[in-house]
């Protein structure tokens, strides 16, 4: 009885010794700088002298019902729908081919490793090396005009909402396929036949077998890809030669005169936004209890 | 009788290391010559700025000459306030624009330069010193050097009208800026800054996305085009920016600019790549260009130059060897090496006799003069950039400065500048 209790309380300690690491990890690095930010978004900006410890609700309504914060969300927004987009049916389907077209399982680890070569080199050179491809004087308008297809180049290519697009769906296409990878790779292929036995087609395979199975991948990839456009700042001003702007360049445009306290609110604000869209993902996938599954 | 050897050895190390910190800390020297010696070959001083004026080269050179170690690290303008105001201690030496000393001498982040420990200080440029240049009064449209140049005390937090002991910085870098062209694609001279904003270069256009450096160009551009008028274009009224960034949207919505650069890289590219055929740029990347072999022009203009300058300041902290080691730098900055190396890529530095020891007669001739080269002219870094015969662009450094118009700053509405130029961003 009493060893019982002991053996409990040791289990218990040791349960808690193991996750302390983690938690302490997360209050140091994420739990405290958030709270900071948050203060200081509710502090008073003074030109040039910076952060005034005065609670305030300005800087909150400023960003608020200023129309340039609506217009550069909407922009955003609309960056995140459509690589989400475009990614996923890339992600997709480069992911269900690898699982079940390719047999040889070495072929397909191989192919696997083949999409990555693009990550290494940075992100900058993958970005800056589109330029050549797109520009007025680049590879693409060069052969359309050399070919006498067009006579004129085509501006649209580069410094346009499509090189943005483009470079999006070049740097984060990956982050799709691995995790529908993963979420494929684990289901039972005799699942499969089961279902072409039983009658079901090709595309009813797919559709009613595969891509509910996959969900959990799908669900992860488009929260990394979510993540990733709405909090990109870079990618937006160099592919758009500056002409968009996103939710963060207001951020750094605040940065530039100390005023700390529209950047956090700002900060604030896009987190907030970015949660009710993680949250709105894990309501429609469960991903806790599929990744345990 | 071991562990006794290794207490002596601890206790003898920690009191090394205790007067060692003693020396330091003091801030006269305390009669130790030797360890004086020792520790100034152990210093290292940090160089902060901001990409066109923090070369390497610089501080490989000033190593090699002074003894102890110099460090560059490069920011962005507003990383520079924002790493001196908030980590000043990261930075020894921060080179720093005229304009950005309203920012961080009020925060009373750094110490004023005693100019009697600067041995060339009366060799100094009196565009700095005096706010005269050629003998006639330099413009005091927006933040001109003069009226930054002194405070009233080390640590004084305001500025001083007219000379006083303290200096805010050691004048550094500078230059007139204008529009770059590439004439080859141009078929009519250009002279106006309005010409930036001439329907003919619709899609061709490009100005730079830096707030207080793009909106000058933007009224330059305005002004001269008729669009806008403005009181003092150095420091306009909400009334004038909103008409100027109203112009600025909608040319955007019309197609006029091809891009908006943030970078100096990006506004080389948009050049040698024939996106752009008229833009904001940087001298030395007007230089990049041309050794590329595209034939890119810093194009003087009627309404005159837009000047800038820097400045080397000191930061706070510094004290005992680590501010002596800093004046031997200072003092070696404008010693000439470092004005022979930045006239290459089209500056000039606050003592220009000093520059003439480490250029040749032509290079001297070329870039000071207004001479045309008698032989080809390089880079920096070696490239060729113009051939014998060609005259600078914009004629010799004294007619370049008489014709500043209006000087780089942060104006009292920057905070409104601010906002404008986010909704120009977003529309």
């Amino acid at each position: 009885m009493n060893a019982g209790t002991d053996a409990n309380r040791k289990s218990l300690l040791s349960t808690y010794l193991q996750v302390t690491p983690l938690t302490v990890v997360m209050l140091l690095f994420f739990v405290v700088p958030v709270a900071l930010v948050v203060l200081v978004s509710f502090f008073r900006y003074q030109m040039l002298v910076g952060i005034v410890p005065q609670f305030t609700f300005k800087n909150y309504i400023d960003l608020l019902t200023n129309p340039t914060t609506w217009s550069l969300y909407g922009s955003t927004l609309k960056f995140t729908v459509i690589v989400l987009v475009i990614t996923f049916v890339l992600g997709f389907w480069i992911a269900y081919f690898l699982v079940f077209h390719v047999r040889n399982l070495l072929t397909a680890i191989g192919l696997f490793l083949v999409c990555t070569v693009p990550f290494w080199t940075s992100n900058i050179i993958r970005m800056i090396s589109w330029r050549p491809v797109l520009g007025r004087e680049g590879l693409i308008n060069t052969a359309l005009i050399d070919t006498g297809i067009i006579a004129e180049p085509l501006d649209w290519l580069l410094y346009s909402d499509f090189s943005v697009v483009v470079a999006y769906v070049h740097l984060f296409t990956l982050f799709m396929i691995v995790p529908i990878f993963n979420s494929m790779a684990r289901i039972d292929k005799s699942l499969l036949e089961a279902a072409i036995d039983a009658g079901a087609t090709r595309w009813g395979v797919v559709w009613n077998v595969v891509l509910p199975l996959s969900k959990t991948g799908i669900a992860l990839g488009a929260l990394f890809v979510v993540t990733l456009v709405m909090g990109d700042f870079f990618v937006v001003s160099v592919m758009s030669g500056g002409l968009s702007g996103s939710a963060t360049s207001g951020m750094f445009n605040d940065l530039q005169f100390l005023n700390y306290p529209r950047a956090a609110a700002n900060a604030v604000i896009l987190l907030v936004v970015v949660m009710l869209i993680a949250f709105s993902i894990f309501r429609l996938v469960d991903v806790r209890k599929e990744l345990v599954r | 009788m071991k562990a006794e050897k290794l207490l002596k050895k601890s206790v003898s190390r920690r009191a090394v290391l205790k007067g060692g910190a003693a020396i330091a800390g003091a801030t006269a020297v305390t009669g130790f010559p030797t360890v004086w010696a020792q520790n100034l070959k152990d210093v290292t001083i940090n160089h902060t700025g901001m990409s066109y004026s923090t070369l390497a080269d610089i501080a490989r050179q000033a190593t090699l000459d002074l003894g102890f170690k110099v460090e560059m690290s490069v920011v962005d303008h507003p990383g520079l306030t924002n790493r001196m105001i908030q980590d000043p201690n990261s930075i020894d030496i921060a080179d720093a624009e005229i304009w950005q000393t309203k920012v961080f001498v009020p925060a009373g982040v750094t110490q004023a330069v005693d100019p009697k420990k600067i041995a060339l200080w009366d060799k100094i440029t009196p565009l700095y010193t005096q706010g005269t240049f050629a003998g006639k009064p330099v413009s005091r449209e927006g933040d001109s050097p003069f009226e930054f140049m002194y405070r009233d005390a080390i640590d004084g937090t305001s500025f001083h009208d007219g000379p006083t002991e303290w200096a805010t910085f050691l004048p550094g870098v500078y230059n007139a800026d204008t529009l770059g062209i590439r004439p080859d694609l141009i078929n009519r001279p250009i002279t106006k800054w309005g010409d930036l904003l001439s329907d003919e270069f619709k899609g061709k256009a490009a100005i730079q996305n830096i707030p207080t450096i793009g909106i000058m160009d933007a009224i330059m551009a305005c002004e001269s085009a008729g669009f806008v008028k403005y009181g003092d274009k150095g420091n306009p009224t909400q009334d004038e920016l909103s008409q100027t960034i109203a112009k600025l949207i909608e040319l955007k919505k019309a197609g006029h600019w091809r891009a908006l650069w943030n970078t100096f890289d990006e506004s080389v590219n948009l050049m040698a790549a024939g996106e752009v055929v008229i833009q904001s740029m940087w001298s030395p990347a007007v230089t990049a260009v041309r050794t590329q072999g595209i034939n890119c022009v810093y194009q003087p203009l009627e309404e005159g130059y837009r000047g800038w300058g820097n400045g080397l300041a000191l930061m706070s902290h510094l004290e005992g060897i680590k501010l002596d080691a800093a004046y031997e730098y200072l003092n070696w900055y404008i010693s000439g090496w470092v004005g022979g190396f930045i006239a290459k890529q089209g500056y000039y530095i606050s003592v220009p006799e000093m520059a003439k020891n480490f250029l040749n007669e032509n290079e001297w001739g070329f870039f000071y003069e207004g001479k045309a080269a008698t032989a080809d002219i390089t880079s920096p870094t070696g490239e060729k950039t113009n051939s014998a015969g060609e005259i600078r662009d914009g004629g010799s450094y004294e007619e370049r400065f008489s014709k500043v118009g209006v000087w780089n700053n942060l104006m009292d509405e920057a905070e409104f500048l601010f906002a404008k130029w986010n909704e120009f961003n977003a529309a």
